[in-house]
């Protein structure tokens, strides 16, 4: 037995660590959760040194291209060399500085402009393998990130926080296999499952082969996954083409666009309305504007269409003919046919105005006189 | 060189490379760092799998399957547990590219960059054909294997993973 066990040793253990591993899978996968313990380990144990060398990198890259940028200028001369790597040190602080800035203007707009409550964040590593777009965000619970927030740039969604640890987070990219957000159209309305696919694409399910969506069209947040709020780019449609269940739509992800490094979680949420297409501007010719005397000319009254419209129309003549305005005062005269019985005018030489009085009308052939009560 | 079938196969080299515990530590890790961090700022290291390159290293140069195995599981568990995928993802495939690569170490010459080379393009392939097989398998998830995608990453990750070997060749002890 031991011989047998020693022979086929390798073999042995390589079964053993392999079903261990998919018990591990299956307990995650069934738990819908992660072993926390061992992510934790991880995560805490490579942050901080990312975090280190992205400050020593930071140092180092100022410090030689600082020192290459002022050698030529050292050959020249020293005086000049001196001035010239005060002068280009400024600059590119200043540079630096403005690119900062202008970055941290754009996210700060966009942050008082969106009503829902944000916190920036820097991505401060890249996880995984060739397949999969998980990024570091520098903000965790201690900043009030909480896994399921959603992560935005002001061009777009950038993904997902699926994990948070007290120093950091984990943020799923919208490319990835694993994302999926409700979506909808913004010209066409058409609702759908934008999910990742990884290769920097996007992809959206769960729309009809009958349903419209153009080559171009952009696509919003539509609220649905209660993750995203309402009224966020996803991307702009690249191909759609029919497909056997379900038509097939590809999206070019506009959040990751410009290599987000600084990104907005969002905190608490709130929807918008999707924004309303731009229309290019069409050259059309108007004419000039017709002279004032032909606004002057007397329009042919609207047809009156329905016995309602016409029975309003009475109704507004009646109270015309005896000034009597609707809702105040008391009933008009509505037996008055205006045209037949002219209302009385109001005397202008009247010391004291009096309101107007309405007089009883004598029935006319149109209305014949009450039976009398034999 | 002489790279004929004779040089390669019947005439083995049995050596065994050890290397230092904090080889054993701190090449692994930094592969790790490399791949969460550098990406970042070279957008080319998105193409590479530096931590299947040095699982493949290892386990070919120290030629234990059961070494290699190990070392393979630890890189590949260390990998999921930086990610979103459940853990035994990565850990299952490195596990096995660690198993088959010290298994192949012991019967070939490890030491000749074009062997190097095409055990790397090959490992490589085979390491994203199971990965993507286990997603479609055990997570239903609906992923694109590119052939050509994955063809050209297989020849980009061997050419750098050669490099890479012979930088590592000179943390080795040779016993």
């Amino acid at each position: 037995m031991d011989a047998l066990i020693n022979r086929y040793r390798s073999t042995l253990l390589l079964v053993i660590v392999i079903a261990a591993q998919f018990v591990l899978l299956a307990y995650e996968v069934k738990n819908e959760g992660h072993v926390r313990v061992i992510r934790v380990w991880a995560v805490t144990a490579v942050t901080p040194i990312a975090n280190v060398a992205e400050t020593v990198r930071g140092t180092v890259a100022g410090f030689f291209s600082n020192y290459v940028s002022l050698r030529d200028v050292r050959n020249e001369n020293r005086r000049m060399r001196t001035e010239m790597g005060a002068l280009k040190l400024e600059n590119q602080f200043l540079q630096t500085e403005l690119a900062t800035a202008e970055r941290a203007k754009a996210l700060s707009a966009f942050e008082i402009r969106n009503p829902s409550k944000m916190i920036a964040a820097r991505m401060i590593g890249a996880a995984g393998g060739v397949s999969n777009n998980v990024v570091f965000l520098d903000r965790g619970t201690s900043a009030g990130v909480q896994k399921g927030m959603a992560v935005v740039t002001p061009d777009g969604i950038v993904g997902q926080v699926v994990g948070s640890f007290p120093t950091a987070s984990q943020a799923l990219l919208v490319t990835d296999p694993g994302f999926a957000a409700g979506v909808i159209s913004q010209r066409n309305k058409v609702r759908g499952v934008a999910k990742g696919i990884g290769g920097g694409r996007c992809k959206v399910d769960f729309v009809q082969n009958e349903e419209k969506v153009d080559v171009g069209e952009v696509f919003y947040t539509s609220g649905d996954d209660r993750v995203f709020p309402k009224g966020l780019p996803v991307g702009r449609v690249t191909v759609v083409k029919p497909g056997a269940n379900s038509k097939e739509i590809y999206l070019d992800p506009s959040g990751l666009q410009s290599g987000p490094e600084e990104v907005l979680i969002i905190l608490q949420g709130v929807h918008q309305p999707i924004p309303e297409e731009e229309v290019a501007a069409s050259q059309v010719y108007l004419g000039t504007p017709a002279p004032d005397s032909a606004a002057s000319t007397p329009q042919p009254a609207a047809s009156l269409l329905t016995d309602a419209d016409r029975l309003r129309q009475k109704y507004r003549d009646i109270g015309a003919a005896q000034n009597h305005k609707f809702g105040e005062g008391a009933i008009p005269n509505f037996n008055l046919k205006p045209g037949v019985n002219p209302a009385p005018q109001p005397k202008p030489a009247a010391p004291k105005p009096k309101p107007p009085v309405v007089e009883p009308v004598a029935p006319t052939e149109a209305e014949p006189p009450p039976p009398a009560n034999n | 060189m002489d790279y004929s079938s004779e040089r390669l196969f019947d005439h083995r080299d049995t050596r065994i490379f050890r290397f230092r515990a904090w080889v054993m530590f701190a090449v692994p890790l930094l592969a790790i760092l490399c791949q969460v961090y550098l990406r970042l700022f070279f957008d080319f290291f998105k193409y590479l799998d530096l931590p299947l390159l040095v699982t493949i290293y290892l386990a070919m140069m120290r030629r234990s399957p059961s070494g290699g195995l190990l070392v393979g599981a630890v890189m590949g568990l260390a990998q999921d547990s930086l990610m979103t995928n459940p853990l035994g993802m990565y850990g299952i495939c490195k596990t096995l590219v660690g198993y088959f690569a010290a298994s192949i170490g012991l019967k070939i010459d490890a030491e000749q960059p074009l062997i190097r080379i095409f055990v790397t393009y090959m490992f490589f392939l085979f390491h994203q054909f199971l990965y993507w097989v286990l997603q479609r398998a055990l997570l239903a998830q609906t992923v694109l294997f590119e052939m050509r995608r994955q063809l050209l990453m297989a020849l980009l990750n061997a050419i750098i993973g050669v490099i890479l070997f012979q930088l590592l060749d000179k943390l080795r002890d040779r016993t």
